[in-house]
């Protein structure tokens, strides 16, 4: 591992995105208007729903949104050549994803700075803990989705199929994450499967932040998430192969 | 004195569950040495266990007197994959930028580089800009990042005028005056004349071995001593 080669992938990969203004503006400005839509759904309704479904949805985009750009991502450039290239030349499997993690989790630092701004400042949604912290789990939750879309870059061949990975892994967590159903109002299997799902734990800490507000359990998911995230790089490190058939 | 710089040994690979190297024995030396047959006949499975891209099932392959692929040999052997391995969405300078910051090669080598393969007018465009000659020369300057010693390039001409196919020969002959391997696929027999050295491989064998001359024998051409070999061996 170098910090040279990996700062180096990291730049290389932000100036792709930087170049590709839609990718750019899917990343930054969509979760806060998706932010805006859920506010304005709730806004003729009694009660503060949107204090209820807001914090979910800060935790579920990053995610989603990571998940999706890095799989394909990384599976372009497994296919390209690129990362024949690359793995022939002194760089580490570690050095390849922790660069494209680290640029991920900027842009997910800058998406999260710009979708919690607009929902506490603008949209009014009520946060009892401090606002940094839900900018901490926002990026930590991206950092999953990118580790997770490095991951299972590994198990499609083409772009198509590593689209199709988001109903089978993306949608399955958001409905057992606790946003439809209080986790522990499941059936108890369903409880169970959610236990083992790391965006449950991502939502758990978003919904502390805006209710109970305990900062110790907050840390203690984050650190759940972080755990699911570590785990899904070094598994994508032993799927990444320098020699294939 | 070292003279063999890839050393291949009983070299099997088995690719889609064919034997695509049957057992390939091969010595390299410095030089420009140019693998030539038809499409399918396992150059690129070659090439990439030098380069030790390869899984292979058995047999040794050694460059520079250690196995085909080792980390010491990570900034020494040059390679250009047969697909263009650049990214379409950074300009020629980027993309060498980036591959020079891996190798831990100096910036200034990068306008040189860019400079060899003759595309110092296009170095702020972007690459999927560019005509595929042009992308495939982009690809080769990143080979060339960081002086290795050892050049493996697939199909690097393929696509390209007959003046700029004539330059980079020149350009594979510089660097082997300075002491350089350079090991060059095609499957375009009429650059068999420009190399020291030429292997005709069919079926993942090599059916001949020797200079340009040697192989053509009282033939008119390669491709005429080609289907003579085959044909002999029939
Ligand atoms: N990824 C792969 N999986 C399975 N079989 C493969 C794979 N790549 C190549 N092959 C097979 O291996 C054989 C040799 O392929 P190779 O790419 O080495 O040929 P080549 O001589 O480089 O051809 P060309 O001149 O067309 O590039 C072919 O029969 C091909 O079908
Ligand atoms: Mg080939």
């Amino acid at each position: 591992m170098s910090p040279r080669v990996t700062l180096a992938v990291a730049g290389r990969v932000l100036t792709q995105v930087r170049r590709d203004h839609r990718t750019l503006a899917m990343l930054l400005v969509l979760p806060c208007l998706l932010m805006s839509l859920l506010w304005w759904m709730f806004e003729d309704l009694p009660g503060d729903a949107f204090d209820g479904f807001g914090p979910a949805l800060l935790a579920i985009f990053p995610f989603t949104v990571m998940f999706l750009v890095t799989s394909v991502t990384t599976l372009r450039e497994r296919g390209s050549g690129t990362l024949e290239r690359l793995l022939s030349m002194p760089m580490g499997k570690l050095d390849f994803l922790l660069g494209y993690a680290l640029a991920f989790g900027l842009l997910a630092a800058v998406q999260s700075a710009l979708a919690v701004t607009v929902s506490v400042g603008l949209l009014g949604l009520d946060v009892n803990g401090p606002v940094w912290l839900l900018g901490v789990v926002a990026v930590v939750d991206a950092v999953l989705g990118t580790a997770l879309g490095l991951l299972v870059s590994a198990f499609a061949d083409t772009e198509f199929q590593a689209v199709q990975f988001m109903p089978a892994f993306v949608i399955p967590q958001l409905l057992l994450c606790g946003l439809f159903v209080p986790r522990d109002a499941l059936p108890s299997l369903l409880s169970a499967v959610s236990d083992v799902l790391p965006l449950s734990y991502a939502v758990d800490a978003m919904q502390e932040l805006v209710g109970a507000a305990n900062q110790a359990s907050v840390w203690r998911d984050v650190g759940v998430v972080l755990g699911f995230a570590v785990a899904g790089l070094a598994l994508g490190a032993a799927t990444l192969r320098r020699r294939t058939a | 004195m070292m003279n063999n710089v890839i050393d291949i040994r009983d070299l099997v690979v088995v690719r889609g569950g064919r034997e695509v190297l049957p057992g390939l024995t091969l010595e390299v030396a410095a030089g420009v040495t140019g693998l030539l047959g038809p499409s399918g006949c396992g150059k690129s499975t070659m090439l990439r266990s030098v380069v030790g891209v390869q899984r292979v099932r058995s047999g040794t392959v050694e460059v520079l007197g250690l196995p085909a692929g080792d980390r010491r040999l990570r900034d020494r052997v040059g390679y250009v994959t047969q697909d263009v391995s650049v990214y379409d969405d950074l300009s020629v300078a980027e993309n060498l930028r980036f591959f020079a910051r891996v190798l831990g090669v100096k910036g200034d080598e990068v306008d040189e580089a860019i400079a060899a393969v003759d595309l110092t007018d296009r170095r702020d465009q972007v690459v999927g800009s560019l005509s595929g000659g042009q992308r495939s020369r982009a690809s080769l300057a990143v080979a060339l990042l960081g002086d290795p010693d050892v050049l493996v390039l697939d199909e690097p001409t393929v696509g390209l005028d007959p003046v700029l196919r004539r330059d980079l020969w020149r350009l594979f002959h510089r660097l082997a005056d300075r002491g350089k391997a350079v090991l060059v696929s095609s499957h375009v027999m009429d650059e068999a004349d420009r190399c020291d050295r030429l292997l005709l491989m069919r079926e993942g064998r090599i059916i001949a071995d020797g200079t340009p001359a040697e192989i053509r024998g009282s033939a008119p051409d390669i491709e005429a001593a080609f289907l003579r070999i085959v044909e002999a061996a029939a």
